[in-house]
């Protein structure tokens, strides 16, 4: 069987054991996005180490999603690409490296690439803000676009956020 | 390699197999009796016997005469004519231009609908309760001079809420306005007496109860005026030009036999299996709740949603374990929004994401459910495990 539904055989290997999910304590910086058109929820945490070099890289990262296949398997996927990198090396990952890394990705489901990506984004800019670093401008247009749209599934979830930020506190 | 997975179909609202007797009964008909039904030779007039009795077998079921029913290729099709038909005909006669339908009805009246208003009919969608039930209240309180036609779901494709249709029909019958039902969930899974309940037209699919897929039919009250939607060889008195799919009209007639005989008897088994499972899985699954009525839903039929979890997560999952289901998540559908049939009864958008249907049929087996049992929590569990969402600790 090459596929399972609309997916391909790697995406659902990534959905079946993804890799990296979970809650991450004291993580260093939090990407919370969401999709307002689906509904679709992702939240990334990572943590910032330095290479031999002294760059600083992702040292640790995980993932937790409430949406579907694609998002689950994209933000999989993700934590793979991004687990070492610099964090310039980080930034640049974009939708395309996530669907290639998936073989594919139907086009309906494009838009859990970019949410993915969205999200480790978030999570470098909420660590460059919270160690008063500088924001590269390429990453401030991004975040205030998402920004935007975070409102939106912000309203949707309010309640079941609630809940969750009181947990993250303890 | 994994040991070959044995498939559990939990899907029959979707399609149905044919029922192997249904199959047997179809064949002679591809290739010895093939003729066309409006040819004059023994080859025609073969087929065009096979087409009446056919008719009398599929009427039968709803106690409809032959003369009342129409086949077509599919519920879209009958839906459309039922509605669009009655409209133009209407139009034409110079009634009124008003129509009632509920907002709990499938894609092909809710767009035939939209697509009337578009040609300056007005509609008006009744809303329903959380378990999808229309007041007939409402109906009443909506029917106008100008209302030309009420058109209600008998059994919701999604929830398997099944309506009031008798007190619906007793109203529109009263007020002079015809009355149209979308029957193909109920239609050979409960009883349907089109004079008992007061329905006027009637639509109904082969392939939601063990007939072929192609054939389907509507019921149309004699002396009814209605436009026909395609217009050519004048088959179907008229009412629906195309060469008549007579291999698959006979199927549907042979799975409507079967059906009033099994009926009763399906009903009662398939009604303690819905049971089972629905206790089951809001017994086992800590966070879930069932979707429409727990007993005036069809016999076949459970939905539930299970917080902070989606729903296309869950049918994959339980793809891979074998077994086939369905949801009404923003996104499965091509749209990318939620079953408008969940929203309607007041789920909210996450809630309606984290759906499930589970519809039950004639080979759904005891042993088929208690497998279904043992595997969904795990699934609901491990999803969980993933989603940001899980301080209530109820389920951990």
């Amino acid at each position: 069987m090459n596929r399972v539904g609309i997916y391909t055989k790697k995406v659902i290997k990534y959905f079946k054991k993804p890799h990296n999910y979970g809650r991450m304590k004291n993580p260093d910086g939090i990407g919370k996005v969401g999709n307002p058109v689906c509904g679709d929820v992702m939240w990334l945490y990572i943590k910032v180490g330095k290479d031999k070099k002294g760059r600083e890289i992702i040292k640790d990262i995980k993932f937790e999603t409430f949406g579907c296949v694609a998002a689950i398997a994209t933000s999989s996927v993700i934590t793979d690409l991004a687990k070492g990198k610099t964090l310039e090396g980080a930034m640049r990952i974009d939708r395309e490296d996530i669907v290639k890394s998936l073989g594919g990705l139907p086009p309906i489901k494009i838009h859990c690439s970019v949410l993915a990506a969205g999200a480790l984004s978030e999570a470098i800019y909420d660590y460059l803000i919270k160690s008063k670093k500088k924001i590269p401008q390429k990453l401030e247009e991004l975040h205030q676009r998402i920004d935007k749209e975070k409102k939106i599934i912000n309203e949707k979830y309010k309640e079941w956020i609630k809940i969750e930020e009181k947990m993250h506190k303890k | 390699m994994p040991r070959k997975l044995k498939k559990i179909y939990l899907d029959y609202a979707a399609t149905t197999p044919v029922d192997p007797r249904v199959a047997r009964a179809m064949l002679p008909y591809f290739t010895k009796k093939f003729g066309n039904t409006m040819s004059l030779h023994s080859f025609g007039q073969e087929a065009k016997q096979a087409l009446e009795e056919s008719r009398e077998v599929v009427a039968n079921l709803i106690g409809a005469k032959p003369n009342e029913i129409i086949f077509t290729s599919s519920a879209t099709e009958s839906n459309n004519l039922a509605l669009k038909g009655i409209a133009l005909a209407r139009r034409s006669l110079g009634g009124g231009g008003h129509i009632i339908i509920s907002s709990i009805e499938h894609p092909c009246i809710m767009e035939s609908a939209k697509w009337l208003e578009k040609q300056g009919f007005r509609i008006t969608r009744l809303p329903v309760d959380k378990y999808g039930f229309i007041n007939p209240d409402d109906v009443k309180k909506a029917i106008k001079k100008e209302t030309i036609l009420v058109s209600v779901i008998h059994a919701s494709n999604e929830i398997g809420t099944v309506q009031s249709i008798e007190e619906i029909g007793k109203i529109c019958s009263k007020r002079g306005v015809y009355f149209h039902t979308d029957a193909v969930q109920s239609f050979g899974k409960i009883p349907i007496d089109v004079n008992k309940m007061n329905i006027d037209l009637l639509s109904a699919s082969s392939h939601k109860m063990y007939g072929p897929k192609g054939a389907a039919c509507l019921f149309i009250r004699e002396g009814i005026k209605i436009e026909p939607i395609l217009h050519g060889g004048g088959q179907e008195v008229g009412l629906r030009s195309s060469t008549v799919n007579v291999s698959a009209i006979v199927g549907f007639a042979k799975a409507c036999e079967i059906s009033k005989k099994e009926m009763k008897k399906e009903g009662e088994r398939l009604t303690k299996l819905r049971d089972k499972l629905i206790k089951g899985v809001l017994k086992k699954i800590p966070n879930s709740y069932l979707n429409g009525h727990p007993q005036k839903r069809l016999p076949n039929n459970t939905n539930f949603w299970f917080k902070f979890v989606e729903g296309e997560s869950i049918v994959i999952q339980l793809d891979l374990l074998g077994i086939a289901a369905s949801t009404g998540s923003a996104c499965s559908s091509v749209k990318l929004e939620p079953s408008h049939i969940l929203m309607a009864i007041g789920l909210k958008h996450e809630q309606a994401h984290g759906s499930l249907r589970l519809t039950l049929g004639r080979w759904t087996t005891e042993k088929e459910i208690d497998y279904l049992l043992r595997v969904l929590p795990g699934i609901i569990k491990n999803l969980r495990k993933i989603s940001p969402f899980k301080s209530n600790k109820k389920h951990e």
